[in-house]
């Protein structure tokens, strides 16, 4: 077996909690499908017949009822349940599972929506015997204006600094702003390997993770290590040029000597030789290319531990992590799939204006008189007479009453919107009520 | 006349098996591969062979090789065999037999298993894209295999019609499940290295594969009621077939292959599967070592004596058994200097001229025009080979017959390093018949922002050629040095004769 796929979905979606306090954000729609169908959907059209689902017991219930989750998955889903409340990382997940991991393992996350072509991630993996390959997506602004907060942007301190070399594809420093005191420093050693660096800061991580078995070993033995995003990668991308996985041979002062053993413990679990090793190494030595030129190091420059990057320009890449990404994501998600806009089951009335790029749900009763342009109305909805929604996204057993006039807002499940509503740029809760005559603006 | 020759060929024949006491069966074998050899050089030679002694020979030894085209021929041959069963008994018993017999007498495992085939045809087959019929016929026996057909690229230049061009941005893996099941994991990975070309080079190509053979080994199990000689070799089709859609093989890569293939199949059926499998790997290990290490090891050692004080060696490209002569020769302690030719797109040179400066041999870096500029100065040229054809022919990569054409027109003596396994037993004698294409898209280069040639494609009278391999003839060749012994060019058909019958 080649690749092991585990999808993370035991996050709480912290950054959008007004949308994850009473559904879980594996199960949140978009699109009208749950939110880990999509990562779900990528695995199987690409070929895995079965994947490791980590989540909470709340998730996996909600899994067992979505008529979408039972019927279009065709996978089989190894469900593993963690606790919610605890502070479970990711890189604590993948410990958990250590015993299930026979082989490299493609982690990814239940927020991911993407059309990539997987295999290019992959191909990296494979060809260069990488120990990491990931995915990175150009980011685009968001534009649309996000209901319910006002129009708070990321600060700097997020910001994450992504080195790659002149191909693009090798990753040589990753770091987020929040880690750096001074400044950027980088080691003299990369810069003497890898004399033009790209340092990208706009790039959106899809965490969508490729990695050798021996990084989940390393993991079970360095209990330290909670995140992969926050703490693994960076930490693989470091060692990638560190002493001591390069130049065994260099005998190094008795100061540093400490510093070895202690590495040298952690290095001998990366490392990971094949039983043919030597044989690897005659390849490696006849062979004629190079991957960089200029200096007189071999391939790789004799490094065994080799982290690689795909950045994508085009195309679909989107990471349902805040609210403003969600709205983005319901907008988009939908063009990924031939599906028709309205579905079967609802019942629309000859004298309602829905424009094209509109989606409703299953078993939905939309009125006459009604106007409904770029929104997504969830399953089960009802929209009486006369209503007007406009951009927003209607959650699942939603009633809007006549004339109700809705725009850029998301209305969460079984919410009711009293007659005659007028709502610009909000964001109403689960079960929550709207009084008629409500007029409620940013 | 042409009776008596017979008869005198028999009995000579008969002289050598008696001397040999090989039993009757190799015998038979190596009366014919005698006639393999010698049929492909009377195409180079005026000798006159006798059409009729292929038909004699043929029948005499019939029963022997049957069985084994049962495996060698497609898997639609399959199909009738399985529902013969009677017969496929027969056939098996005979096989045991033979097998038994076989390896009762001494024999090294050398022979490839082409020559138990008893008919004349056994040449690899030509690669022939333009022709629908022989594309319908790949595409059927792809899909049988359940590997996915790589599909041409671009405007191919008509006299190159026939053969594949494939582009590297679209890898055969795109149409491949993600964890792939179909193909083992090391395969699907060398596959990709051989595309995007990390691994390049006759030797580290074929050490490559055999590297991801033992994987193959190692993972594998034989399901219930197969034997693992004849499975195992069923299992390794799809396997090349898929490596060669991904790049097509070396002629190294081909031996390697045949003598994988037979190895395999000598395995005894009594014989378990832990033991068999450890032998195979062994095996390999072996083939390695006294193919390419130990062979590398000779060939330095005979080069290192035609290297003297003050000469000046001419180089082309990267072959990694000349870079290693040119290193021992500088262990030695002799004084000389390198000229390292190179050629557009590969500038293979480049890595060559690091190796060697790496090493603190002092070196001089020219462009392939420039050849005859620096010819002068030269004293000898080394050149390496990606395969030695039957007639003498040495093919390499494209550059070589030029350089070896220049290196003639100034008397400078052109010393060609190739190791036996190399040798291959095709016969070419010009460049265009059998090679390989590359991807014309590394022909484009961008200069200061500019891209001339970005779309090539819509230029309906240009096309773009990226050839990677050309023959030279022999009679540019003054020597070639291979692990046994210094021998001239015309002798290769020798050394293959004696290779084959040598089992």
């Amino acid at each position: 077996m080649e690749l092991q796929a585990v999808l993370m979905a035991a996050g709480g979606g912290s950054r959008m909690t007004d949308l994850t306090y009473n559904t879980p954000k594996p199960m949140l729609p978009v699109g009208n499908k749950p939110l880990m169908w999509y990562p779900l959907n990528l695995l199987e059209r690409v070929g895995f017949e079965e994947v490791i689902v980590i989540t909470t017991k709340e998730v996996q219930k909600m899994m067992a009822t979505d008529p979408k989750m039972k019927i279009d998955v065709k996978m089989k889903l190894d469900v593993v349940c963690i606790q919610e409340d605890g502070d479970m990382g990711t890189a604590d997940a993948l410990r958990h599972i250590q015993q299930k991991i026979k082989t490299d393992v493609l982690v990814v996350s239940c927020d991911l929506i993407t059309d990539v072509a997987l295999h290019e991630v992959v191909d990296l993996f494979r060809a260069h015997n990488a120990t990491l390959a990931m995915l990175m997506s150009n980011a685009h602004e968001f534009t649309e204006t996000v209901p319910g907060q006002k129009g708070k942007k990321k600060t700097a301190e997020q910001r994450d600094f992504v080195g790659v070399d002149q191909s693009g594809k090798r990753l040589l420093f990753m770091a987020n702003e929040a880690d750096l005191e001074d400044g950027l420093s980088i080691r003299k050693s990369i810069m003497r390997k890898h004399p033009r660096m790209h340092i990208k800061t706009g790039l959106v991580d899809a965490h969508l993770y490729c990695l050798k078995k021996a990084v989940v070993d390393f993991l079970a033995d360095n209990k330290s290590i909670s995140s992969i995003r926050g703490e693994l990668v960076p930490y693989l991308v470091r060692k990638q040029f560190s002493k001591t996985t390069n130049s065994p041979k260099i005998k190094d002062d008795a100061e540093n000597q400490n510093q070895k053993t202690n590495d040298s413990s952690t290095n001998h679990e990366l490392l990971i030789s094949s039983r043919d090793e030597p044989l690897l190494q005659l390849a490696q030595e006849r062979s004629c290319w190079n991957d960089h030129r200029g200096d007189m190091s071999e391939a790789y420059h004799g490094g065994k531990l080799r982290c690689y990057v795909h950045i994508i320009d085009q195309g679909l890449c989107c990471r349902v992590n805040t609210l403003a990404a969600y709205i983005e994501a319901n907008r988009l998600a939908p063009k990924l799939f031939e599906e028709p806009a309205v579905h079967p089951s609802a019942v629309i009335s000859e004298r309602c204006q829905m424009g094209s790029d509109s989606i409703i749900g299953a078993l939905c009763q939309v009125a006459d008189k009604t106007s409904i342009k770029r929104s997504t109305l969830g399953n089960s909805t009802t929209v009486k007479e006369k209503v007007k929604v406009t951009n927003s996204i209607i959650m699942h057993g939603v009633t809007i009453e006549e004339g109700c006039n809705i725009q850029g807002s998301v209305i969460c499940s079984n919410a009711v919107i009293g007659r005659g509503a007028d709502l610009k740029y909000c964001l109403v809760g689960n079960g929550q009520r709207i009084e008629p005559e409500v007029i409620v603006t940013t | 006349i042409k009776e008596e020759k017979q008869r005198l060929r028999k009995e000579k024949k008969q002289q050598k098996k008696n001397k040999e006491k090989k039993d009757e069966k190799a015998s038979h074998e190596s009366e014919k591969k005698k006639n393999k050899e010698e049929k492909p050089v009377s195409a180079a030679a005026p000798a006159s062979q006798p059409p009729t002694q292929p038909s004699t020979q043929k029948a005499v030894p019939a029963p022997a090789p049957v069985p084994v085209p049962v495996s060698e021929t497609p898997a639609l041959a399959d199909k009738p065999a399985k529902t013969k069963a009677d017969l496929k008994a027969e056939r098996r018993a005979r096989q045991e037999a033979e097998r038994a017999s076989k390896q009762a007498a001494t024999s090294k495992p050398k022979a490839p298993p082409n020559e138990l085939q008893p008919v004349v045809k056994r040449l690899p087959e030509h690669v022939q894209v333009d022709n629908p019929g022989v594309l319908k016929k790949l595409a059927k026996k792809l899909e049988r295999q359940q590997i996915p057909l790589r599909l041409d690229y671009g405007y191919k230049v008509s006299l190159f019609s026939h053969l594949h061009q494939y582009s590297r941005k679209a890898p055969l893996t795109q149409q491949l499940s993600i964890p792939s099941t179909v193909i083992h994991p090391a395969i699907v990975r060398l596959g990709l290295q051989y595309s995007q070309g990390i691994v390049a080079g006759s030797n580290a190509r074929s050490v490559a594969l055999l590297h991801a053979f033992k994987q193959v080994i190692r993972d594998y199990t034989t399901p219930p009621n197969e034997e693992l000689s004849r499975d195992l070799v069923n299992k390794l089709k799809p396997y090349i077939s898929f490596l060669s859609q991904c790049r097509p093989l070396s002629a190294s890569m081909g031996n390697a292959i045949k003598y994988i293939k037979k190895e395999i199949s000598n395995i005894p059926s009594q014989c378990k599967e832990e033991e068999a499998k450890r032998k195979l790997l062994s095996c390999i290990d072996c083939y390695i070592d006294e193919k390419i290490i130990l062979a590398a090891k000779a060939i330095a050692k005979s080069s290192i004596e035609k290297i003297s004080n003050g000469d000046v060696i001419l180089v082309y490209g990267c072959s990694s058994l000349v870079n290693h002569i040119l290193c021992e020769a500088f262990e030695k302690n002799i004084k000389f200097r390198v000229i390292v030719v190179d050629s557009r797109p590969r500038l293979e040179g480049r890595e060559a001229l690091r190796r060697l400066v790496q090493r603190g041999i002092s070196c001089t870096y020219v462009l392939i025009s420039a050849v005859s500029y620096i010819l002068p100065e030269v004293s000898k040229v080394f050149l390496g080979a990606h395969a030695l054809l039957a007639n003498g022919y040495v093919m390499s990569r494209v550059g070589t017959s030029q350089i070896a054409l220049v290196a003639k027109a100034f008397n400078v003596p052109v010393l060609v390093c190739c190791e036996t396994y190399k040798f291959c037993e095709r016969v070419q004698t010009d460049s265009f018949v059998s090679n390989e294409l590359d991807d014309p898209d590394d022909l484009i280069v961008t200069r200061k922002g500019k891209t001339q040639l970005e779309h090539w494609q819509d230029v309906p009278s240009l096309g773009l050629l990226n050839l990677v391999y050309d023959v030279t003839p022999p009679d540019f060749v003054d020597l070639v040095i291979t692990d046994l012994g210094m021998i001239p060019c015309t002798s290769v058909p020798v050394v293959l004769r004696v290779k084959n019958v040598d089992q």
